[in-house]
């Protein structure tokens, strides 16, 4: 079983990439589970979400404590949440960030990706706040391979956000452009 | 279900505590110690009394005046108080 | 059938507009929102043929619906928690009048302190309004469950309410796959809704009027008490014949999970019990003769099925997330009683756990489970009741 923990701010889109993600996988064959972490969300607030993803059905209900991928939506959370708590030995990190992944002193692998501009540049959110859960999505089929950038495009398509033309750009842009 | 329906058994008996029974069956006429007269004299058919009884017992009669239906009529006396021209009187019953 | 990932919240809605509820009568509370909301919808996009009454409260939305259910139209509606809890006067109305209510009910702590989160307080606490109570453990069971209890709850013989527990963010908020029945076979498997004593202007009809002490109201209790007796042999027809249909197994009262050999067997109720099905298959890997039962149904009580299932277990370790004060956990109580009956007297302890959604994890569960055979060697409980992963 492969679990991904994302972290974010209330209106970045955690919660919306970890179910997005979950789709991606399952329209690949595989069974998921996606769900924030139970907080009571606010704008701007750390905010926490999961996705686990399986070949057999999954009985577990628990949150996840020992993630394979860590997702870090806004570079700044690294500085007040404990990010890489409890993530596998040989587990990842991806970072939104404009930095290069050298520039991080983590003992795990770390991918970056500027997701940030990507979303500016596709006009997704607002300048003060964009919205870089489709880039990062795009990082993490590149990272992972866990799941095809073609599934998290489809994702994209059959989901109910808006401006889907411009989600589906970002997703490819952040492919593109993802280091490790 | 039959009007009127008398059970023998919980066998008989519906789910639900429903009955076809209407209150039309249960005559509350006994209830009344006090009976309203209407004086048609003083009448003047402006049928508050009709509008102000809380058991529906007043109808009219073939004249146009209010007329009470004593087989369900409690005897609270609304109509009386509410008369504007004390044309209801209560009168003590098996008098 | 269309397979998409979905919410608890949506599945619940889902259940409701594949079992063509007539009326939604229903207040908004979290983490309930997005079951009615969803509702809602369906009905202004024309997807739902349904009456939304907007009411004024949890209490109003029931009383709502035992009328609607009275007049003959397939009612839902759904609540959590504080919701709930205010509804419980017409909880009792609805069981007496036998109105075939379906309710989805998203299982949260009650206040105070605040707290939204997964507990089944809320539902326990309703144990005695008549009501069947179900309680799911996935998304997938909420939609059938709710599609299920119409077919039961119609019935001449049940003619009872039911509610749909899921747990709150656990299920409530939780993505997974959920497979949408075909409309067509639902209306083939679930035909309209027709009460046998509507309310009805040509065919007037007085309902719960006055029942003295010498009349019928013992009798009318009486009856809910022998319809309740055939709830579970009802939900046994009715889950085979939708296994038929759908091709969905659902084993009635309890889900059976290692039990037949098991020596130590785990009961628990809701969500939790997915992470200890997952707890299981760790230890039986190891060798150990460990199962759980799942009570997918707490009203009626399924005793005679609970002692059959754990005929052949030396320890039984029962998982309450919900607490009675100045007794037990509830299902502790009632499945101790249920074992009175008989000749066995097996190991049993009580273990309080997931109290306002404290996360329960497969450690937890390793942790009672070790617990369970320390007990089992000594051949005696350390304490009977113990509230887990209680910080000290």
């Amino acid at each position: 079983m492969i679990e991904i923990r994302f972290h974010g701010r209330g209106g970045q889109g955690a919660v919306v990439a970890s179910n997005m993600l979950a789709d991606a996988a399952f329209r690949e064959g595989k069974h998921v589970q996606a769900f924030p972490f139970f907080g009571v969300e606010r704008r701007g607030a750390p905010v926490s979400s999961f996705t686990r993803i399986n070949d057999t059905p999954i009985k577990i209900r628990s949150q996840v404590y020992t993630p394979d991928y860590v997702i870090v939506l806004d570079s700044t959370l690294i500085d007040i949440t404990d990010v890489t708590s409890g993530l596998k030995k040989n587990g990842i990190i991806i970072i939104n960030t404009d930095k290069k992944p050298s520039d991080f002193n983590l003992s795990f692998k770390v991918a970056t990706i500027d997701a940030t501009s990507i979303a500016l540049d596709n006009k997704l959110g607002s300048k003060m706040a964009p919205i870089v859960n489709t880039s990062i999505l795009g990082a993490f089929a590149k990272v992972s391979g866990i799941v095809s950038l073609e599934s998290i495009i489809l994702a994209i398509k059959e989901s109910d956000i808006s401006k889907k033309e411009d989600n589906i750009k970002a997703a490819e842009m952040a492919y593109q452009k993802t280091v490790m | 279900m039959k009007n009127n329906q008398k059970y023998s058994s919980v066998e008989d008996l519906p789910e639900a505590s429903v009955a076809s029974v209407s209150t039309v069956y249960i005559k509350t006429g006994s209830w009344r110690v006090y009976r309203p007269e209407i004086d048609k004299e003083k009448c003047i058919k402006c049928f508050i009394c009709w509008r102000c009884c809380p058991d529906i017992s007043i109808g009219i009669d073939e004249e146009g005046y209010p007329k009470i239906n004593y087989d369900y009529c409690k005897g609270c006396g609304i109509c009386s108080h509410e008369c504007p021209n004390e044309a209801i009187k209560m009168k003590r019953e098996g008098k | 059938m269309v397979k998409k990932i979905m919410t608890g919240n949506l599945a619940a809605a889902w259940g409701a507009k594949i079992s063509r509820a007539e009326v939604i009568a229903a207040y908004p509370i979290t983490p309930q929102t997005i079951i009615v909301e969803k509702l809602a919808k369906f009905i202004s996009d024309g997807e739902l043929n349904a009456e939304y009454l907007r009411v004024e409260s949890e209490h109003s939305a029931m009383a709502a619906c035992i009328a609607t259910s009275q007049t003959g139209a397939r009612t839902f509606t759904a609540t959590s928690s504080q919701g709930l809890a205010l509804m419980h006067e017409m909880l009792h109305w609805a069981s007496g009048a036998r109105t075939p209510i379906v309710m989805a009910n998203v299982n949260r702590a009650l206040a105070p302190p605040w707290n939204i989160w997964a507990d089944h307080t809320d539902m326990m606490s309703q144990r005695d309004t008549g009501w069947i109570q179900f309680y799911a453990e996935s998304n997938q069971e909420v939609l059938d469950t709710i599609i299920n209890c119409y077919k039961l709850c119609e019935d001449r013989a049940i003619q009872l309410p039911a509610m749909v527990g899921l747990d709150a963010f656990y299920l409530s908020h939780t993505s997974e796959i959920v497979d949408i029945p075909d409309q067509d076979i639902a209306d083939k498997f679930l035909p309209p809704y027709k009460a046998f004593y509507p309310l009805d202007v040509e065919h007037p009809l007085s309902v719960g009027s006055l029942a003295m002490p010498h009349q019928w109201y013992s009798e009318f209790r009486y009856k809910i008490y022998k319809s309740m007796e055939k709830v579970i042999p009802k939900l046994n027809k009715i889950e085979k014949e939708f296994n038929k249909e759908f091709g969905r197994n659902y084993t009635g009262s309890l889900d059976l999970y290692q039990v037949e050999d098991a020596e130590i067997i785990l009961v628990a109720v809701g969500t939790v019990a997915g992470t200890v099905k997952d707890t299981v298959d760790y230890l039986r890997s190891k060798g150990l003769k460990v199962g759980v039962i799942r009570l997918r149904l707490f009203r009626p009580f399924p005793s005679e099925e609970l002692i059959k299932a754990l005929k052949n277990a030396s320890f039984v370790g029962v998982l309450d997330r919900s607490f009675s004060f100045g007794n037990e956990g509830q299902i502790f109580s009632e499945l101790k009683a249920s074992l009175y009956q008989t000749n066995r007297d097996p190991l049993i302890k009580d273990f309080i756990v997931g109290i306002g959604g404290r996360d329960i994890t497969t450690d937890t569960v390793k942790k009672i489970y070790e617990n369970c055979q320390k007990c089992l060697k000594n051949k005696k409980i350390d304490q009977e009741i113990e509230w887990t992963n209680i910080k000290v």
